[in-house]
């Protein structure tokens, strides 16, 4: 693991916990963008890809539910009967819960990883991570109850296997085991609380989802349409391809030698066999810790929080509004106006991105008090200081054509293209910008402006890109205003090792300038 | 080729790679459970053994020294003796155990479970039980002969009210 915070200025750029996976996790992320779209990339939208697996599973499940016979003597022929006797809709059905739900397992698996090689796992993110682990825990244990309900030959391996697992802990005084002994071991009731575990589990797992997202304004909880259809298409047809059927009906006399094991929810089962019920124990409560610990191997210094002006913090909401951590609050402005309103900054839920200092309308350099300060605003990089930069960087740009740069501090390193015709002004967060910010770029002798974002969907704070990228079109305020020449600004979204296209937006600048100081035109993202 | 032609195909390529790794990881590798030609034995019981101690009449001294609402004449503990397990395969010894009852009392019954696969055909099984601190030796034996085809699960059971020791 390797860290290598540094400040360029006050802004601290971000510690890159596992350099070398976090820049190969880009560029295949980037590589998505491409092909997909940053909309319908399911690699940038893992989470919602998890919700709407979820649903389609609790859809198919609750078809199942219905004809499903709950009986030790009936379980079977049940399934059996809506896999063949209507395989267009009970059999399709059946396999696309079956591989809807792998196909939610590996995504809750590839959402782990991705969210822990990003280092997104401690600081103000330390709830939605751990939250996450209990997740991990009832998405298996729904899935391989699930494979109960079947009673087949790998039904009866797999709940045989977890009560020898279970009996490993020695907490239970009987053996849970004993219950699958022997044909008479086993009654009409048991399948009842399969069908009780297989409804309560999911219902929990949902729960939990709900908390996990619980500290996210707007969380991504539906995938793009392309991304939706598109999964389902390829759910659809590798169940008509590879039709999900059982196993031979479960026999306690016997057992199979050889099973299909699905490999996703019961892998564990093998790894016991092939080790032990103490291995699988402590390898359980291991990873579980270990995934539990991550928000400790944060040491990346605590971002200082917003701060709010009450003078200058008119109660428009819109900091409230845009926060994608829910980490604002609006109460009775102390000031005793009637209906007037404060923005109040929870720290503890405060990532100190700075999206509320972008989005306050009281940021705007061309205010002409004596000190610049705003309605909410960032102490490590307050819009005072962030104007003092840009005139700045303007004093010092020499050539003829001359460009600012206002680059997110998590996104390309736009350092690099400090030069003569080309200054750069680091943003906590590309939604840290005010719009006004560009216009008054523009008016105070730049000929172009470049707002280099995170890559689009795959912003460090959520929202931030996509807020900036409104703002300047003019679809959300507080907005770019439509006086600014517009053609001379560009957004680029790029990820840190990506330079390519923000030089080809600079240089695209540099071509168009003359005709940019012309005449007005859209904003090019 | 266009653009967004090459980015259609790079999709269904993709979901494609999706489906293939669900389909594939959804039932394969084919997982052995068992070895080839084997069997699988289950040695398993849930008994209470025989209480540890006989009842006692308690003497006159002893029930005075008794609050009045306790003064039961008939003092009978509560804890049962351990039960001892011992199972030989072909004249090998496969599992011996001695199991504690459950219970903070000692009290419960001695629950145990165990799995052994062996190689399918015809063994000589001998399980001797001892239920009782106060019996000498074992006190439930059976011995006999059993065939058992390939994937075949012998359960050897412990139920006095059944019979003893039972092969299921």
């Amino acid at each position: 693991m390797c860290a290598n915070s540094a400040w360029a200025g006050d802004v601290r750029i971000p510690a890159r916990p596992f350099l070398a996976a976090g820049d190969i996790l880009e560029r295949v992320e980037s590589g998505f963008d491409r092909w997909f779209g940053a909309r319908a990339n399911p690699l940038r939208h893992l989470g919602a890809l998890g919700f709407y697996l979820f649903w389609i599973i609790v859809a198919s499940g609750a078809y199942l539910y219905i004809l499903f016979d709950t009986s030790v003597s009936g379980a079977y022929p049940s399934v059996q009967s809506i896999t063949f006797d209507q395989p267009w809709l009970g059999g399709l059905i059946r396999s696309i819960h079956r591989y809807a739900s792998d196909a939610f397992a590996l995504v809750i698996v590839v959402h782990t990883v991705c969210e822990f090689v990003h280092g997104r796992y401690g600081g103000f993110r330390w709830f939605t991570w751990i939250s996450g682990v209990p997740l991990v825990w009832l998405a298996l244990t729904s899935g391989v109850v699930g494979y109960w309900l079947v009673w087949d030959a790998l039904a009866q391996f797999s709940a045989v296997a977890t009560m020898e697992w279970l009996d490993a802990l020695g907490v239970f005084g009987v053996s849970l085991a004993r219950n699958f002994l022997t044909p008479d071991s086993i009654d009409d009731r048991l399948f009842s609380l399969f069908v009780f575990l297989h409804i309560g589990l999911p219902l929990l797992l949902l729960l939990g989802m709900w908390i996990h997202v619980k500290r996210l304004s707007q969380p991504d909880t539906q995938p793009a349409r392309a991304l939706a259809w598109g999964t389902l298409a390829a759910l659809v047809a590798l169940s008509i391809a590879v039709p999900a059927t059982s196993a031979a009906p479960a026999d306690l006399t016997r057992v199979a030698a050889i099973l299909a094991l699905d490999w996703f929810y019961l892998a564990p089962h093998a790894l016991m066999y092939e080790t032990s019920e103490t291995t699988l124990w402590l390898i359980a409560a291991g990873g579980t810790l270990l995934l539990a610990l991550c928000p400790l191997l944060s040491h990346a210094p605590r971002a200082m929080t917003a701060r709010v002006d009450a003078g200058n913090c008119n109660g428009c909401r819109r900091c409230f509004a845009d926060c994608p951590y829910g980490a604002i609050s609006m109460q009775p402005h102390p000031d005793g106006r009637i209906g007037a309103e404060l923005a109040v900054v929870s720290p503890e839920l405060c990532a100190g991105c700075g999206i509320c200092a972008g989005a306050c309308p009281s940021s705007t350099p061309f205010r002409s008090v004596r000190e610049l300060v705003t309605g909410i605003d960032m102490l490590q990089l307050p819009v005072a200081v962030l104007r003092a930069r840009l005139r700045d960087e303007l004093e010092q740009l020499t050539a003829a054509a001359r460009i600012v740069v206002f680059g997110c501090v998590h996104g390309a390193d736009v350092e690099a293209l400090r030069s003569v015709d080309t200054g750069v002004v680091l943003l906590l967060c590309a939604g840290q910008l005010p719009p006004a910010f560009v216009e008054y770029a523009l008016r105070h002798g730049a000929d172009g402006v470049v707002v280099a974002a995170c890559p689009e969907d795959g912003c460090a704070y959520r929202l931030g890109a996509r807020w900036t990228r409104e703002r300047l079109l003019g679809e959300r305020e507080p907005h770019l205003r439509a006086r600014a020449a517009r053609s001379a600004v560009r957004m680029v979204y790029c990820g840190r090792r990506d330079l390519r296209a923000l030089q080809q937006a600079l240089n695209g600048l540099r071509a168009q300038v003359p005709a940019a100081k012309r005449g007005n035109g859209g904003v090019h993202v | 080729m266009s653009r967004r032609l090459f980015a259609l195909i790079a999709q269904a390529l993709l979901y494609g790679a999706f489906a293939a790794v669900i389909g594939w990881f959804s039932s394969n590798p084919p997982y052995r459970h068992l070895g080839e030609g084997e069997a699988l034995l289950k040695l398993s019981f849930s008994h209470p053994g025989q209480l540890r101690s006989e009842c006692r009449r308690r003497s006159a001294e002893e029930l005075q020294r008794l609050a009045p609402n306790m003064r039961q004449e008939m003092d009978c503990p509560r804890e049962r003796s351990p039960v001892t397990v011992k199972l030989d395969l072909d004249g090998g010894t496969l599992a011996q155990a001695v199991v504690a009852p459950a219970g903070l009392s000692r009290d419960g019954p001695s629950t145990y479970y165990a799995r052994f696969p062996i190689p399918a055909g015809e063994h000589r099984l001998a399980v001797r039980i001892n239920d009782s601190v106060r019996a000498p030796g074992f006190n439930h034996v059976r011995e006999e002969t059993v065939r058992l085809v390939p994937g075949r699960i012998l359960v050897v059971d412990f139920d006095p009210a059944r019979g003893g020791i039972q092969f299921r």
